[in-house]
Formats: structure tokens, sequence, C-alpha cells
């Protein structure tokens, strides 16, 4: 089977692209679509550093055929925030060192995302269960445990504010 | 890492999916979630040809409770399973056991039917469908038959399903008593190093029936007769518990690997077997 063309929506815009049913969805993203915030880390499923959200799910986007995800709505970390204006989350996770390298960090708080969209006011142990799909090799997780909680701590405040 | 070139189908119904599958034999796979099965394929592992997603079908979807009897359709992922209140209410052991299955984003996308299906001696869910004593709902050219859980697998990968068959549901009748599902691994998203599922019911002081099974202790999901029948009738005080886990232990067959010698897995089987026994008599 050659190519063949798929309809999928990322980050609000809907784009068709051109691939064999092979294609895993992180290629189709950072090779196709030059979004280079979802990153290759393991190749195997573990690390998360690919982590995207297809439709309200958070998925390892080496995990997933392009060919599968056609028609689905998918945000990467490029959809949550940019340089000049950040997401919540990006913005903790600078206040309070919750990278390093920076490698992990879109997979993370892509994930952090879906997590506080379902338990908008996560106990720290929610939080350390809800990320363990996200792996970091370099700043440890209490930083971005905590990032998180501010996150949250910040976005519910602002909820009420605007109640 | 990229996998071998397949062709991709996405059958709207289940006569359209097993079309396929009688077409191009055992050149074809399903794929559900696809958690087990990509990286299989990325590996080079599994060669497939003709990959029928079966994410439309929407017979394959949802669960039901209707009293104690549960329905659970072969694409629920195990997302569905743990936020579907239902079935924590009429059968915690198995949002327990969901809860210990991979991380959060393997839990988005691999499914109950994926999970049961492919044979895999490291999945949980099998384990625990010995436990419940589930049966596994099949369909195939020949129709539609339902095989018993405890009969289902044969050896790793090797199932009573044949090519040409797809499962399309679990039932089973949910368990009353105190339960536990035990996993001992050596890091989030790794197979059980040894896991057990206990099912025990109490009446006053006394256990009237017991159910233990045990995962990735053998190349199959193991069902333990013997140390049910160790508990039942005693108080499940320590002599009982320790037959019980004599009796468990001597029904599995675990193999050296990365998580450890054949004594480790031993001496970790009996220990996760004890606790599991422990805390569903805890919860009689």
């Amino acid at each position: 089977m050659g190519k063949q063309h798929y309809q999928i929506n990322v980050n609000g815009e809907a784009k068709d692209v051109l691939a064999e049913p092979r294609e895993l969805l992180i290629h189709t993203l950072r090779e196709q679509l030059e979004l280079t915030g979802p990153h290759i880390g393991c190749e195997t499923s573990h690390c998360g550093a690919c982590t995207v959200d297809i439709d309200g799910k958070s998925v390892k986007s080496c995990t997933v055929f392009t060919a599968q995800v056609a028609g689905k709505d998918i945000t990467t970390i490029e959809g949550l925030g940019s340089p000049d204006g950040m997401h919540v989350l990006q913005e903790k996770f600078r206040e309070h060192h919750g990278l390093q390298c920076g490698y992990c960090t879109p997979g993370m708080i892509t994930r952090a995302h879906r997590l506080l969209q379902e338990n908008p006011s996560p106990t720290e142990e929610e939080v350390r269960f809800g990320m363990a799909g996200n792996l970091c090799r370099c700043t440890g997780y209490q930083n971005i445990v905590k990032s998180i909680l501010a996150a949250a701590a910040e976005m519910n405040a602002a909820k009420e504010a605007a109640e | 890492m990229i996998p071998a070139a397949f062709e991709y189908h996405r059958p709207a119904d289940i006569p359209a999916a097993l079309a396929i599958l009688d077409e191009h034999g055992d050149d074809a796979r399903v794929i559900a979630g696809g958690h087990s099965l990509i990286p299989m394929m990325k590996l080079r592992m599994a060669d497939i040809e003709h990959l029928i997603d079966l994410q439309d079908i929407s017979e394959l979807q949802g669960i039901t409770v209707s009293g104690a009897e549960v329905t659970i359709g072969a694409m629920t992922t195990q997302h569905d399973l743990i936020n579907n209140a239902d079935v924590a209410r009429v059968a915690p052991i198995m949002h327990e056991a969901a809860l210990q299955i991979a991380d959060p984003q393997v839990r988005y996308m691999g499914t109950v039917g994926g999970n049961v299906a492919n044979g895999d001696p490291g999945n949980d869910m099998p384990g625990l469908m010995q436990c419940l004593g589930a049966t596994f709902h099949l369909v195939g050219s020949g129709g539609e038959r339902a095989v018993a859980a405890r009969d289902y697998y044969e050896a790793a990968y090797m199932t009573d399903r044949e090519d040409d068959e797809i499962l399309t549901k679990i039932t089973f009748t949910a368990p009353e008593g105190g339960y536990a599902y035990e996993k001992q691994k050596r890091k989030i998203g790794d197979y059980a190093t040894a896991a057990c599922a206990a099912i025990v019911q109490m009446d006053g002081g006394t256990c009237t029936s017991a159910s233990i099974a045990m995962t990735n202790l053998s190349d199959t999901p193991i069902f333990s007769e013997e140390a049910g029948e160790a508990l039942v009738g005693t108080a499940c005080d320590k002599a009982a518990i320790e037959a019980a886990v004599a009796a468990a232990t001597g029904a599995i067959d675990p193999a050296e690997d990365n998580r450890g010698p054949v004594d480790f897995k031993m001496h970790v089987a009996a220990t996760i077997i004890r606790r599991a026994i422990e805390r569903a008599v805890s919860r009689a």
C-alpha cells in the first residue's frame, strides 16, 4: 500500500497529510508538519516525551499510526502556548525550575494539561500517579510536581475570579 | 523504529472485518489499542501484511452492568474501565487491577479485549479473568461461540482463538466477598514480576468460597483451584493462608528473565499471593 491522504486536525487547523499506513504520528508531526515540540525519546512507549493530546486523551505519538488518527483532533505543545503567550503550565515550569535539559518538558506539559482538565485540583499523590507515564532523566520529579500543583492553583484562582 | 509496510483496513462492522480476515488468513491481524501490537511491529517481531483497525466497530464498544452481570466490549479501554462507576461498584477488583496496568497514556489506548486476547503472559487482565471465571465471546466466519477464560490460554501467545476469529466481548458475574489484585513490578510500565488476583467470601468467620489466580508466573495465566480449596471451610487463619500459598506456588512455573532468576520469582510470588489473600480476607 503506497501513500494515502489522511485528514487530521492539528492545533485547530485541518491538515491533509500524505503518508504510508506504517508512518507513526510522531514522524508526521515532526517531519511533515514541522511540529518539533513532541520529542522522540525512547521510541518504545515508555518515556512520554512524544505525548500529544488526541480527542481528549494523552497519547504517546510514537505508538500510534497516523492512519489510526485520521479525522481526530490533535493538540501538541505548540497548540497550548507560544513564546509570547505561554500557557500557565509553561509559566509555572519556568518559575519552579520544572525542567533542566527540557527534553521531556513538552510531553510533561501536554500530559499535565490533560490531567488538570480531568482533575482540576489534584493532590500531590494524584499528580505523581497521573504523570507516571512521563520520565525525566535530569531534574527529578520534585519540581515538576510543584510546577503542576502551582499551575492547578493558578488556573483554579483564575476560574474563580472569572465567576 | 519503523514497522514493515502493511495495508491498513478500517471496517465499519464485524461482517466487514471478518471478510478481510477470511480473505487474507494469517497475513492479517486485528488491531485494537495497538499498545502491544505496534511495539512488536516496530521491533519487527510481528510481520503483518494487513492490519485491520477495529476502532469504528460500535458493537465492540461499551460496558453494560445489569444486576451482577457485567459485559465489557472488547474495545473498552483501561481508561474507560477505570472511570466506569458501575464497574467500580460491582467489580472493584477490576478497577483495582486496571489501575495497575502500564501508565496513564497506555491506559487511554490499551483495551481490555486486546489485553485478554493476545495471549501475552505478562498482561494482567487474563489472570484477573481466571479469578473471575469470565467468559470470552468470539465471532468468526463459522458464527459465534463462547469460551471460558480458564480454557482460553494454551501457551505464550497461543490461545483458543482461531486466526479468523475476533474477540467481541467479555462477560462475567460480579463476585461477592473480599477481593485484591496485588502486583509487584520493577517500575511503572513494566509487566509483573508476580501478580495475584484473589476473591474470598466469608460467612460467620468461615470461608465459603475462594478464587486465586496468578499473572506472569507461567507461560499462561494460572488459576489454582487447590489454593481456593485450601481456604474454603477454614477461618482463613495463618495456617490456611500458608496452605493456599503453597498450593498456588505449586501450580506455577516461572522462567528466568530480566526480572530475576526462578528462585527469586518463586519468593516474590509467595509474598504477593499471601498479600493478595490477606487483603481479600480483610475486605470479606
